[in-house]
């Protein structure tokens, strides 16, 4: 939009990454921490699309420079729906081997 | 209208889009009463019935001198028509009741829900050919928008049924969320293929490549989607879908009564299940709506005579004939309503992933083949190679069907005869000997 | 930096948002948490439309708030997990002392180069359906094709995850 600042998105972008980043540092409920990852990359999303529009979408740059940012953000979806697909089977099957899910109890592999 | 261009223009463009708004609203809104009245009326007509016929009827005295002369004795007939206004009015006057141990929060907001994804469906329709008026917002995105606010619908169900602390509200959530995943895709691809042929997802493109001549040579019917070969088995796996995403018989099972209670909104009462069934019956006259504009050429009349254009293109004349296709549409859902038993879950879901999927992708890979065809060589081409495709579409499906048969026991019927057929004598035919 | 009615639709849209982001850190609840980020999600898509991104928006929709979510929600409700304790520990004060330092840093480097960066017109369109449509399928082909693989092994995988096994 005209009249907002590159740096009103890209702050809303650093907001949305820090925040995703303390929750997985303070969450111990795998599917909140699962969460805060998908926010941290809707944060980049953001980035990606705010710098595509303020910086390659306008005069000066190829078609092929501006088409860069939308692409990764379609990739990132699509990578992140397989994620979650295989991610929320991962907790299912610890639930069920649990019957609990916190992560500080997710131990096994630490020998 | 002058006053109105001597605006600002920002201010200009802002009241054009509320005017529009209400106008796109307006439509969905007022008949909910109508096609409660309808469906109730068309449902025991069908099922031998009389059902709601006498509410509102006025009989003025023969006697009384308040009565002016001329309305003494005289009856006035409503069919009926002030039944679900009668309703409307005791579920919006009765004692509100929120069960205890809810969440608060989401039991307020799921109906809420239900009700902004009924009306912010139809944005991208047209109701008719004026662009100043509709639709509301005519973006590169129409049909997607469809899609993905039809997709919120999903929220509302699900937190209803976990927000009612009720085990058969959660079950019924469940499902709901189960069923609406499932269906999603196969609708989004069934619609794939219109965009294919259309090339482009605006509404009003869609609408407009209906206005040619039907298979570019018979000049006095439009080329409407459904009278295509691949639109015909897109508007076949998109109405299924359709009924499956309202949660409409015989794909009701997030509130199968016999089974759930009442499913999702079990715990709801007054205006909040008013909400829910407002937001249903809207949900229901939009998507006929969407299937109308998508397949069954928008607002354009049945007849493509240059005599008739002028009138097509006119706001009222293009809203009245959208009204009507959503009434065919509506009246469908009815019969579908009155005519097939509740599917169990495994056949829902062996429905959605085992058959309209797989229909609907091989669809879009034929209509991908006949564009290139089409485009590459000949028309002529195009319909061969069409043709022989679903042909063979068809030789796999009936190949893959007569071995999935031989190889794994169906399921057995649960259909009991319980009258011999010579009607006489009244016996129990067993289930074994019924399907043997 | 003027105050423009551009900013203060963007404000309208994205503090509710940032709000959303810290829902989903600080509710106690798995569900609200999801319902946070779907409200987060969903006015994302919008400031999408508001950078001309308007197919990407949509999908943003389509595949964060209608499919992604709902699997969320979904599993949650299966797993309906008792609201797990947070104890209060150490990791608390020492991941929100992260946060902001990690937050001061990015800002110190990224706010002032961007500060007086204003959206020039658009000559590509870069957001249009036609357009990305076309370089999906050309320049982009190859991570197209990747990345429905990858799709394809999430899905045999996750299938594999969720059967019973019988021993």
């Amino acid at each position: 939009m005209n009249g907002v600042p590159l740096a009103a998105y890209l702050g809303l972008s650093m907001f949305m990454f820090t925040t995703g980043v303390v929750g997985v540092i303070i969450r111990r409920n795998p599917i909140v921490i699962f969460m805060c990852i998908e926010l941290m990359l809707n944060a980049v999303n953001l980035a990606f699309l705010s710098f595509a529009r303020y910086r390659f979408a306008t005069e000066g740059h190829t078609l092929a420079q501006g088409m860069s940012g939308p692409m990764m953000v379609i990739f990132v979806m699509a990578v992140a729906a397989a994620e979650v697909a295989v991610g929320l089977g991962i907790i299912m099957a610890i639930y069920r081997l649990k019957e609990e899910v916190d992560v500080d109890d997710l131990n096994l592999i630490k020998g | 209208m002058d006053w109105l261009h001597s605006l600002n223009p920002t201010i200009q463009d802002v009241l054009s889009a509320f005017g529009r708004a209400i106008l796109a609203i307006i439509p969905i809104f007022a008949p909910v009463p109508f096609i409660i009245w309808y469906e109730r009326r068309l449902l025991s007509w069908m099922q031998d019935r009389i059902g709601p016929n006498r509410t509102g009827n006025i009989t003025f005295s023969r006697t009384s001198k308040v009565v002016p002369g001329f309305l003494r004795g005289k009856k006035f007939k409503l069919f009926g028509l002030a039944q679900s206004m009668a309703d409307g009015l005791k579920l919006f006057l009765k004692e509100d009741i929120m069960p205890d141990k809810t969440d608060r929060f989401l039991f307020i907001l799921a109906p809420l829900i239900a009700l902004f994804v009924a009306l912010t469906l139809g944005c991208t329709i047209p109701y008719g050919g004026d662009t100043r008026f509709t639709p509301v917002a005519d973006v590169n995105i129409g049909l997607l928008y469809i899609l993905a606010i039809s997709s919120l619908g999903a929220y509302s169900t699900v937190l209803a049924g976990y927000s009612s602390n009720n085990k058969y509200s959660l079950l019924g959530g469940l499902r709901a969320s189960a069923q609406l995943i499932s269906y999603e895709l196969a609708m989004g691809v069934s619609l794939a293929a219109m965009v294919m042929t259309t090339g482009s997802l605006k509404m009003t493109d869609i609408v407009n490549a209906q206005a040619q001549p039907l298979f570019g040579e018979i000049s006095f019917l439009h080329n409407w989607n459904i009278l295509t070969p691949m639109g015909f088995i897109s508007a076949v796996v998109f109405f299924i879908c359709m009924l499956a995403e309202t949660n409409r018989p015989p794909f009701d099972l997030p509130e199968a009564e016999n089974e759930l209670v009442a499913g999702y909104h079990t715990e709801y009462s007054t205006k909040r299940w008013g909400l829910f069934m407002m937001a249903e019956y809207m949900a229901m006259f939009t998507f006929s709506m969407v299937f109308a504009t998508v397949f069954l050429g928008g607002y354009q009349l049945p007849i493509r005579w240059d005599a008739l254009a002028p009138l097509e293109n006119s706001y009222l004349m293009g809203l009245v004939v959208m009204l009507f296709k959503g009434a065919v549409g509506l009246s469908v859902y009815i019969w579908v309503r009155a005519t097939f038993p509740r599917l169990r879950y495994d056949q829902l879901m062996n429905l959605g992933w085992r058959f309209l999927l797989p229909l609907a992708v091989a669809n879009l890979m034929i209509t991908a083949t006949w564009i290139f065809a089409t485009k590459v060589y000949s028309p002529t081409a195009g319909w061969i190679t069409g043709i022989v495709l679903y042909a063979i579409l068809f030789f796999v499906w009936a190949m893959v069907r007569h071995r999935a048969k031989k190889l794994e026991p169906q399921y057995r019927s649960r259909s009991v005869n319980m009258v011999s057929s010579n009607r006489r004598t009244v016996e129990v035919v067993s289930n074994k000997e019924a399907t043997s | 930096m003027k105050i423009t009615p551009e900013l203060i639709v963007f404000a309208m849209l994205a503090g509710p948002a940032a709000l959303g982001a810290v829902g989903v850190v600080a509710s106690k609840s798995a569900v609200r948490s999801a319902l946070c980020l779907v409200f987060n999600f969903f006015l994302l898509a919008f400031l999408y439309f508001s950078l001309n991104m308007e197919l990407l928006g949509i999908s943003q929709i389509m595949v964060y708030a209608g499919a992604i979510m709902v699997l969320f929600v979904f599993v949650i409700m299966l797993l309906n997990p008792k609201l797990l304790e947070e104890k209060r520990d150490l990791k608390r004060p020492i991941g929100l002392l992260f946060g902001f330092v990690l937050f001061g840093l990015l800002a110190s480097q990224i706010l002032p180069a961007t500060i007086n960066v204003d959206a020039a017109p658009v000559v590509n369109q870069v957001g249009s359906p036609q357009l990305i449509g076309d370089a999906l399928f050309t320049s982009y082909v190859f991570p197209f094709e990747v990345v429905s693989i990858l799709l394809l092994v999430g899905v045999v995988g996750s299938v594999f995850l969720a059967k019973k096994r019988t021993p």
